[in-house]
């Protein structure tokens, strides 16, 4: 009985995991770039998922196609004027990039929304429902359906879409891909357009989930970080992977540590994975 | 010893006379000022001249400032607690190098990035010695007088700088620095000229965390109190190394000019602005990375210019 | 083969895998002190490999390597460049924000123990000019020609004071007076007392300057022996030189 509320809850939370971390495996595995800035795309998108529902009574179910294009249109203006300019620097100048661009609008989101929490409440509440025997919100059991329906279609974009298969090609090897003909600056500001858009989604699905505060856009980060290491870069199988893997890590830590231990747990095991096999569970060997 | 190194040594001495001219703020903001020194100049050391993008100063920093602070709760006098956590994090820095600096590029970054996470969720759950997310009161060092103890902590601070100066001076001109330059340009071939890479690693990242935790140390003896968010600070990482590129990586002393001018620049926005100023730091850091990648050094035509390697 | 205490190195039914790429398979091979010995074959015959794996680059999956009488099957890079193991790269690798002198004063300074930083620039600018890379010695090495770079990777390899030298393919890329000039080095070398192990696919360096050519085709020693008879080796001819070189070289050119 324990076990399988144990097991349940990792699943449900391990796709939102995935959720928040595909988008940033996706622009770290093609762009090379350690995108800072995801954490606060992420609560940004709780704000708007937040703002619409408060404001104009949008069910957080549309506010994902409001967020989409929002966020890709952001995304993409950010990469193509600004990061692709430093593109080609070293490690050290596109992670400061971020860092300060993440800086900006975290700032931002204190200065307009103010640094306490808040929760977006549907009225009526959805209850929750029973599934093998463990008790699941349903609420939460829908962005989890949400989160792999997203996680998904980036799938047929990465594979069916004409651009989705030339950011694969970049992902792969960038030299070959310019001499294809690819124009590679723009497949970058399309892909973190699209990592950006997944951030957004992930943040309304997020605010189903947990309180809303630009406080909380380095913990989401973080999760980020630890979901990419575990599951490997740059796939979404992998996403999936390293989002139940976190999620069953923290769950079973919890249980037997306690829940403070449980995040040093997870960053331990990052830790152990990026030098024991930091290809990840289902990432390549010697793909940076 | 070059020239730029004589006048680095020549800056610090000067920076000594600050109580002549000061009063407590004045020291206060030499005080802070010293400690960003240390903080960049101990990057530099792993970052500048071994190339590789540690974000582990914070981890150190918080380790210096909570080793210190409990042990001064112990009752230890204030110069035996820094001597302890400068030694302890050479060598817990050290063994952790041996592991991490196997990494390279965005991996050692994350790693270290991590390694600040591990540290400050051991203290904040370490409660029954640290306090955890309540922070922990530190008792006062001295307690003759605000004056006094802005003198003290001022020359005690600058003390700890001068010696960071006087290694990495020291470092850049022996074979040490000579060989985390290799390893910067080629690692490959510094293997085979027959350099232990894993070795000079493990040193120079000791050396990135002993003076920065001692620095900690005299911080949370300053403030008297710390908390993990506090001095776990990520910006802690992110700082200097904004320090040594908008001073130009590598060479010592762009690197504390780069920390005296952000000082200078942060104390600005942090009186006028205070409710945007992370964003205006923001702001700052990319128009810097945009306008001006390898630093001020690089404005002085044809000398010190060096091309940061891809790492 | 063994030749005993006058062998330098011997392998040992050495094999290395790359995941599912066996690169090299149960070569033994011994090595002659003052020996100049080709080794050669086909592109990705294994030939770098070999030379990684003895280095302690990529460590041999299976097989023992000893040098000196010394096991060094699971030595560290910088530990075999301490015995007197020495390698040019066929893709160079310098230090390339350093001049030339500092490139080969690393060399000697890692290499030696108790090598100062004063010493070890004076001991390289001996080997910059053996090389004839005097009047390059301030110029940073990224700045310096192919040949050059060359050169200052013989440089490098010779500031470690090597007992045994690898050259991995150091003619490639070269016009033929750098070749000319390359070969008259390697021959000085080898005067010198040092024995040498070269990569190379120019068969007229390798006849002039090898007194024994090793054949490696397909991770394996498919020849091994004095230069004449081995070039005349059936298999070596079908693996490696091809028909023409072969009726070429009968007709006595």
């Amino acid at each position: 009985m324990w076990l399988t509320q144990v097991l349940i809850n990792a699943l449900v939370l391990g796709c939102l995991y995935a959720c928040i971390a595909i988008g940033f495996s996706l622009v770290w595995g093609v762009l090379n770039v350690i995108n800072l800035i995801h954490g606060s795309f992420i609560v940004l998108g709780s704000y708007l998922a937040f703002g619409l529902y408060q404001t104009l009574g949008i069910s957080p179910w549309y506010a994902i196609i409001v967020a989409a294009p929002l966020f890709f249109v952001l995304g993409y203006l950010l990469q193509f004027l600004l990061l692709n300019r430093v593109i080609n620097a070293p490690v050290l100048v596109t992670l400061t990039m971020t860092f300060g661009l993440d800086l900006i609008l975290n700032n931002a989101m204190i200065y307009f929304f103010k640094a306490d929490y808040r929760k977006l409440t549907l009225s009526p509440p959805m209850g929750s429902v029973s599934l093998f025997h463990a008790v699941v919100p349903i609420d939460r059991l829908i962005a989890t359906v949400a989160a792999l329906a997203l996680t998904g279609l980036l799938y047929l974009v990465l594979r069916r879409l004409r651009v989705g298969r030339a950011i694969v090609a970049v992902r792969l090897d960038r030299d070959a891909a310019v001499l294809m003909g690819v124009d590679v600056k723009s497949i970058y500001a399309v892909a973190f357009g699209l990592g950006a858009a997944l951030a957004g989604c992930a943040g309304v699905l997020m605010a189903l989930v947990y309180p809303i505060s630009p406080l909380t856009s380095s913990t989401f980060l973080g999760k980020a970080f630890v979901v990419c290491v575990l599951g490997g870069l740059g796939s979404v199988s992998g996403a999936l992977a390293g989002g139940v893997l976190l999620a069953l890590v923290e769950g079973v830590g919890t249980t037997f540590l306690g829940p403070e231990h449980a995040t040093t747990l997870s960053f331990v095991l990052l830790i152990v994975f990026l030098i024991v096999r930091p290809q990840g569970l289902l990432g390549r060997k010697g793909f940076e | 010893m070059t020239r730029s190194n004589a006048a680095l040594l020549v800056l610090l001495v000067c920076l000594a006379a600050l109580p002549l001219f000061g009063g407590a703020y004045a020291l206060r903001l030499g005080t802070i000022a010293c400690m960003y020194a240390i903080l960049a100049l101990s990057w530099n050391v792993v970052g500048g001249l071994a190339g590789y993008p540690s974000f582990a100063t914070a981890a150190f920093f918080g380790f210096g400032a909570y080793a210190t602070g409990v042990l001064l709760n112990m009752g230890l006098p204030l110069s035996l607690t820094i001597l302890l956590s400068f030694v302890t994090s050479f060598l817990l820095a050290g063994l952790l190098g041996a592991v991490l600096l196997r990494l390279r590029g965005h991996y050692f970054a994350i790693a270290s990035l991590s390694l600040v996470e591990v540290l400050s969720e051991l203290v904040n759950n370490a409660t029954d010695l640290t306090g955890g997310g309540m922070g922990l009161n530190i008792p006062l060092a001295s307690g003759s007088g605000i004056m006094a103890d802005a003198m003290f902590f001022f020359y005690a601070m600058w003390g700890i700088l001068l010696a960071t100066a006087v290694t990495v001076i020291a470092v850049s001109m022996s074979k040490l620095g000579f060989g985390l330059s290799c390893i910067r340009q080629n690692e490959t071939a510094s293997g085979m000229v027959g350099l232990n890479a894993t070795l000079y690693k493990s040193i120079a990242f000791g050396l990135s965390a002993c003076f920065v935790s001692a620095a900690g140390g005299i911080y949370a003896a300053w403030v008297h109190y710390i908390d993990p968010s506090d001095v776990f600070d990520v910006l802690y990482s992110v700082k200097p190394i904004v320090m040594a590129l908008m001073g130009g990586l590598g060479s010592p002393i762009g690197v504390v000019a780069g920390a005296f001018l952000y000082f200078g620049l942060e104390e600005v926005v942090w009186r006028n602005y205070i409710q945007i100023h992370s964003g205006v730091l923001g702001v700052l850091i990319v128009l810097l990375l945009l306008f001006l990648p390898h630093g001020l050094i690089s404005l002085r035509p044809g000398m010190f210019r060096r091309k940061a390697k891809h790492v | 083969m063994s030749e005993g205490a006058s062998e330098i190195l011997h392998l040992d039914n050495v094999s290395r895998r790359f995941g599912g790429l066996q690169a090299l398979r149960g070569v033994t091979l011994g090595i002659a002190r003052g020996e100049v010995l080709g080794l050669i074959g086909p592109n990705g015959a294994g030939k770098t490999t070999l030379v990684n794996t003895i280095c302690g680059v990529t460590p041999a999956s299976g097989g023992t390597v000893t040098f000196l009488g010394k096991n060094i099957t699971r030595i560290k890079t910088y530990q075999a460049a301490r015995l007197g193991l020495s390698r040019t790269f066929q893709i160079v690798q310098p230090f390339a924000e350093f001049s030339a002198l500092d490139n080969v004063a690393a060399a000697a300074l890692f290499s030696q123990p108790g090598e100062s930083l004063t010493s070890a620039r004076e001991a390289a600018r001996a080997h910059l000019a053996f090389v004839g890379l005097e009047a390059q010695a301030t110029q940073p090495a990224a700045t310096l020609t192919l040949a050059m770079r060359k050169r200052l990777e013989l440089a490098k390899a010779l500031a470690m004071k090597p007992k045994l030298l690898f050259l991995d393919e150091v003619n490639a890329g070269l016009n033929s007076a750098e070749v000319a000039r390359a070969t008259k080095l390697i021959h000085e070398l080898a005067a010198g007392g040092i024995t040498i192990v070269m990569i190379e696919h120019l068969m007229k360096v390798v006849l002039n300057v090898c007194t024994r050519i090793a054949v490696l085709h397909n991770g394996q020693l498919i020849a091994d022996g004095a230069p004449r008879d081995v070039i005349k080796n059936p298999a070596v001819v079908d693996a490696y030189l091809g028909q023409q070189y072969a009726q070429r070289n009968a007709a006595g050119v």
